[in-house]
């Protein structure tokens, strides 16, 4: 089964287009743009607030509605959306299924990002935010400069997992009349094509983890060094403890 | 100068953190709150920089009301420095330093060279520049929240319990350097400290606060312990205060008796004339401890260090009474030993001499007292 899997996404007619069907390049490319369309948008609505909840402590209930939301059927949603919004639009066009699928993606990302960018903001150390403030910073600058930066680790994991739950998801897109990879595993099942199935999941396989490498490059380069403990661990010797064994030496 | 004028925190729940609290801090000066937990010292301080604002009084600094002064630029005029030195994890250590005068539109260069300056300036290596505060020491990032709030020179310094989370060994050495920069910059200090020893040690004049935010008294360090005007003031300043006062008094010239010593490395001793316990000092004449002759067994002919008692603290030629006191009580020998400046040995003094120097001071005292008072 496995060498079959192999062989199946080996297969170079099956990465491109042909008059009967859509090859694995145009469906990957397909796939991201879903993803990344909705990632971006959950980032855009969660950052932001998360980071004013977490700055102000003020719409917290935001954060456990959010969090509800989690436990929404996800294809049940995708499903009455689709009821509802389809049938407003005519025609030659994907419009009517994109709106639900992105708003059923979205959703999914939303909780993740919003309830870690605030849980980052509210676990920098009070000492910290006093200190900011005691210094002359104003809310925004304690904002920007401390709390922001400082909640980054939190923030870069919230939206990693969103970016995994998300590329998975998305093969339901492929539930509706609209490509991605998830066209591979549905119509394998289908077809009873099995490594043609199994092909589209390693596919998604990969490409969550192709995802999450680059996003741990980006946070690698963005999060200080002073809140992840990447430095070097060579200890300078306190100047004065130096000149005191000195003494001591001296005096043996 | 910052003068409170009858200032009084009240929250809506009804609680009173301070209660018509009247003082001035000099320019120029230390000034201690020093009280209880829940006495409203914290409180005070951080009505001064409108992290907290007063329900009623008015707040004076250099006679500016402080509520009419937008609160971020008040503050960055006003150095901070607060227990835990909440140093920013994300910046190194230059960049923590430098934070005021980047918020202040300094241009970065410039900034640095600042803050490099005073990474030195509070005893810190300069190669801690490029670190990251989580790979320094409580005691350490304590100095940089000090450098942190001296960097943009600002004239007047808020300090909330900035010693109290180290251990006392750090705590003491960073109090001695403390009060050495002080005696270079002369900053107008407010120091909030539940310690009594620290307030008494560090502070020009000392503000002891009474639970609910009253002021009980005002005084100087020496004021306070010779004259504490209640139960309240004299319980909180510790039983022993007879004996800390004694920390500043001075009385001019010990008469010191000669000490027979003798070198370290040298042979042993002996005669009828010597006293069972004699002083030990290195080529320089600095004393080093106490040989008991009697213990000697036969085969330690050479005075080497490991036979020295070192328990005897030294008291310094002009240094207070307390020291010339403890030099006596901590000697095995019972004879206090006392040095000059540079250490070397000039003799000894039995507690009884020292003793006898208190008694003659005690009708003096009462002038020690009445000076240095600030109340008002």
């Amino acid at each position: 089964m496995i060498g079959e899997v192999f062989t199946w996404l080996n297969d170079p007619g099956h990465w491109k287009d042909t008059r009967f069907d859509t090859g694995i390049a145009t469906q990957l490319t397909a796939h991201v743009r879903f993803c990344a369309f909705a990632l971006l948008v959950a980032l855009i609505i969660a950052l932001p607030l998360g980071l004013v909840i977490g700055h102000t402590g003020r719409g917290r209930w935001l954060i456990a509605a959010a969090n509800t939301l989690r436990a929404l059927p996800t294809v049940g949603v995708l499903v009455l959306l689709t009821v509802v919004i389809a049938p407003h639009f005519y025609g030659r066009t994907d419009t009517g299924y994109l709106i639900p699928t992105e708003i059923v993606l979205i959703v999914l990302a939303i909780p993740s990002i919003l309830s870690n960018t605030f849980a980052g903001v509210e676990n920098v150390d009070p000492a910290v935010r006093d200190a900011a403030e005691g210094m002359g910073m104003t809310g925004k600058q304690v904002l920007l400069k401390v709390e922001l930066p400082c909640s980054l680790p939190l923030i870069f994991s919230g939206f990693r997992s969103a970016t995994l739950q998300v590329i998975a998801t998305a093969t339901i897109a492929s539930y509706l009349p609209l490509g991605g990879l998830g066209r591979f595993i549905y119509d394998g099942l289908a077809q009873q094509d099995f490594p043609q199935m199994i092909g589209g999941g390693v596919l998604v396989a990969g490409l969550a983890l192709v995802a999450d490498l680059l996003l741990y490059l980006v946070q690698r380069y963005t999060v200080s060094r002073g809140l992840t403990g990447r430095f070097s661990k060579k200890r300078i010797p306190d100047a004065r403890l130096a000149s005191v064994t000195q003494a001591e030496v001296a005096a043996v | 100068m910052i003068r409170f004028e009858s200032v009084s925190k009240r929250y809506p729940d009804g609680t009173v953190a301070v209660d018509e609290l009247d003082f001035v801090a000099p320019s120029g000066q230390i000034t201690v709150l020093v009280g209880p937990s829940g006495c409203g010292k914290t409180t005070s301080l951080r009505m001064i920089n409108r992290m907290i604002e007063p329900t009623a009084g008015r707040i004076l600094i250099d006679d500016q009301d402080v509520t009419k002064v937008d609160a971020a630029q008040l503050r960055r005029g006003i150095g901070y420095v607060i227990q835990h030195a909440g140093l920013f994890p994300h910046r190194t250590i230059i960049d923590n330093v430098a934070s005021v005068p980047y918020l202040l539109g300094t241009d970065k260069k410039q900034a640095r060279a600042r803050a490099m300056e005073l990474i030195e300036r509070v005893g810190l290596d300069p190669r801690f520049a490029k670190r990251y505060p989580s790979q320094l020491s409580g005691g350490q990032q304590q100095r940089v929240g000090v450098a942190r709030a001296l960097a943009a020179d600002p004239p007047v310094m808020l300090m909330d319990e900035p010693f109290s989370a180290v251990d006392p060994v750090v705590r003491d050495q960073l109090q001695e350097e403390f009060l050495r920069l002080q005696s270079d910059l002369g900053k107008t200090i407010v120091f909030v400290t539940h310690d009594i020893d620290e307030a008494i040690k560090l502070g020009d004049q000392v503000a002891v606060l009474r639970v609910g935010g009253h002021l009980a008294q005002l005084a100087t360090p020496a004021e306070l312990l010779s004259r504490p005007v209640d139960e309240f003031v004299a319980g909180f300043v510790g039983r022993d205060r007879g004996y800390r006062a004694l920390t500043f008094t001075t009385v001019g010239e010990l008469a010191v008796h000669d000490e027979q010593t003798v070198t370290l490395g040298a042979p042993v001793p002996s005669g009828a004339d010597l006293d069972n316990w004699i002083l030990v000092v290195d080529a320089a004449n600095v004393p080093q401890g106490w040989l008991n002759l009697v213990e000697l067994s036969r085969d330690d002919t050479t005075v080497s260090a490991d036979l020295l008692y070192r328990g005897g603290t030294l008291a310094t030629q002009g240094g207070s009474l307390r020291e010339a006191l403890d030099a006596c009580l901590s000697s095995p020998s019972g004879r206090g030993v006392v040095v000059d400046s540079d250490e070397t040995l000039l003799g000894s003094i039995t507690a009884a001499e020292v003793l006898a120097l208190i008694e003659k001071r005690r009708p003096a005292a009462a002038s020690v007292t009445g000076s240095g008072s600030e109340r008002r």
